[in-house]
């Protein structure tokens, strides 16, 4: 079966600074893919490179079958980028400029009653009439999914689209990339909501320092660090056990949390060893690691937010 | 219609609804201040010998400065068009597009070129009352309006890609387009010049849209039209390839 995304080599310098390291990464067809990284990963370099934006130094990229550079013209009509910035033309309305991009992608009028339906499902129908730059940040976002999908493309890249928005816009936006992946659109999204990618994304990529730290599917990656959190919160003037000291992975207002790898640290030992040192407890919570435990292990950084 | 033909009908289509949503800036502006210019010139020359026997100054006048507008609003249309794109970003939604260099470059040249015949219609329908002029040579007239127009159209899609904000914008006009196209001959015959300065004329290309241009109403000119037009098709040549060769290899537009 034909990949949907097919990248092979890829490098990319700027000047003395290589933005990509040789990636190779393959995406197949109907994936919900999360490409991960923290800021100056590359994660934008590896997605304007699919786009046309930038020149790739060395590699070969295809989208569903047909190369970027050699095949450019049925590579790009199988492509929806949302980029990042929210770009828009002044000159049009909505709907304008909605059947303006469709026709760049060789759809005429056909395409229109698509159009009104994606007015409809993106909340953007009484705005169909209106000036692009009298849009909120949010319109405009949405205009921008628009877009990407107006000639109904099989593979879909969304370069953090639900950066800066409100809930309500993030909760829409969900529910459309959910529906357009049940329809068989292959789904590429990058996003520092890791929460979000744990939730949305089959498989996942981290891309650090431009290379490719780990590709998995959500589950593995989860179960790739045995380990789970427990959090004390030890009774007035009590402290942590000397032995326990190596475990703490934080504290905030009193609370320690401890990072416990399920086989060296069962849950049980803490309690004997707090009970050994006669150390009161108050409460305790458990937690399972999430993505951004696993993104910290392999990158070395926090994701920007929480949404 | 096949999708490579819709997306360049729909860039050109897009680009002509581009000037015509400001038509008071894109060509009601561009006739006035050429009415203004006649109005001036002629009534302050109005006395003056005339360059070509049995042509008053006035009828010498109109020609050159419908072409000095042409060449000014060829230039600007694409010019400003793909510098506001850079500027406010949206030109990726081209770039993304399944657009190949040759559409791209064929849909701006086409939109200026639209602009341009407006601008020059305009500008003797306003005036055919009391300028009223012969059209002798009316290929010539139409070869040398399109070769210029699209020559000048191309150099402001180069200057576009080039340009990374207005002030390069203005600056290539202040310093290229304006001079060139006022020391043009439109205003005055070079024959009337010293001699350094007729030669240097010659080095013009926007001597022989002009002259070429005069010729096409006159059926004469400062110089032979196969010598005009081959300037004007030499010029649209040259922009026409440095562009093309801009945008295929993504020069200052593809990092």
């Amino acid at each position: 079966m034909t990949a949907a995304l097919s990248i092979a080599g890829v490098r990319k310098s700027y000047g003395r600074l290589d933005a990509l390291r040789g990636i190779d990464l393959s995406v197949a067809a109907g994936e919900f893919f999360g490409l991960l990284g923290p800021n100056g990963a590359g994660k934008s370099t590896l997605i304007n490179i699919i786009a046309g934006l930038v020149r790739m130094n060395a590699g070969q990229i295809a989208v569903m079958g047909h190369d970027i550079v050699r095949d450019f013209r049925a590579a790009r009509r199988s492509l929806g980028v949302v980029p990042q910035e929210l770009v828009f033309d002044p000159f049009f309305n909505v709907r304008d400029m909605l059947r303006i991009q469709a026709g760049y992608y060789g759809c005429g009028r056909e395409s229109w009653p698509w159009i009104d339906e994606m007015l409809e499902r993106l909340d953007l129908a009484d705005k169909a009439g209106t000036s692009m730059r009298a849009l909120s940040g949010g319109m405009k976002r949405r205009v921008l999914i628009a877009q990407a999908l107006v000639h109904r493309p099989p593979v879909v890249i969304l370069d953090e689209p639900t950066a800066g928005v409100d809930v309500e816009l993030r909760r829409t936006l969900w529910r459309f990339m959910t529906d357009l992946h049940r329809n068989g659109t292959t789904v590429v999204l990058t996003t520092h909501y890791l929460e979000e990618a744990q939730e949305l994304c089959g498989r996942i990529a981290i891309l650090d320092h431009g290379a490719l730290q780990v590709v998995e599917t959500t589950r593995e990656l989860l179960a790739r660090h045995p380990f789970r959190f427990l959090r004390l919160k030890l009774a007035d003037g009590a402290q942590l056990p000397e032995a326990l000291q190596p475990l703490i992975a934080g504290e905030v207002n009193g609370v320690v949390e401890l990072k416990l790898e399920t086989a060296r640290h069962p849950i049980g030992s803490v309690f004997t060893a707090l009970r050994d040192a006669g150390v009161a407890i108050e409460d305790v919570q458990t937690r399972e690691p999430d993505l951004e435990d696993i993104f910290i292990d392999l990158t070395g950084e926090r994701a920007e937010a929480r949404p | 219609m096949s999708p490579d033909r819709i997306a360049f009908v729909t860039l050109l289509k897009k680009e002509i609804k581009r000037f015509w949503s400001v038509l008071g800036q894109t060509v009601t502006a561009p006739v006035i201040t050429a009415m203004l210019y006649l109005l001036v010139f002629a009534q302050a020359l109005k006395d003056r010998a005339s360059a070509y026997e049995g042509i008053s100054y006035t009828e010498f006048l109109l020609p050159g400065l419908v072409m000095m507008t042409v060449i000014q609003n060829a230039f600007a249309n694409t010019s400003s068009s793909l510098t506001q794109s850079k500027v406010m970003g949206n030109l990726v939604f081209l770039q993304m597009a399944p657009i190949g260099p040759l559409e791209w470059f064929g849909a701006y040249v086409l939109a200026a070129l639209v602009r341009v015949c407006l601008v020059a219609v305009a500008m003797l329908a306003v005036t055919t009352l009391f300028v009223p002029l012969p059209v002798e040579a009316p290929l010539a007239l139409l070869a040398v309006f399109l070769l210029s127009g699209a020559g000048l159209a191309a150099v402001g899609m180069i200057a576009g890609i080039v340009a990374e904000k207005f002030d390069h914008i203005a600056a290539f006009t202040n310093f290229f387009i304006m001079p060139l196209s006022f020391l043009s001959g439109v205003f005055y015959s070079v024959h009337a010049l010293p001699p350094l300065w007729y030669h240097a004329s010659h080095f013009n290309p926007f001597f022989y849209m002009i002259d070429g241009f005069r010729y096409g109403f006159f059926g004469h000119a400062d110089v032979p039209i196969w010598q005009s037009l081959a300037w004007c098709g030499g010029f649209f040549v040259v922009a026409s390839a440095v562009c093309l060769w801009m945008l295929v290899t993504g020069y200052k537009i593809k990092r």
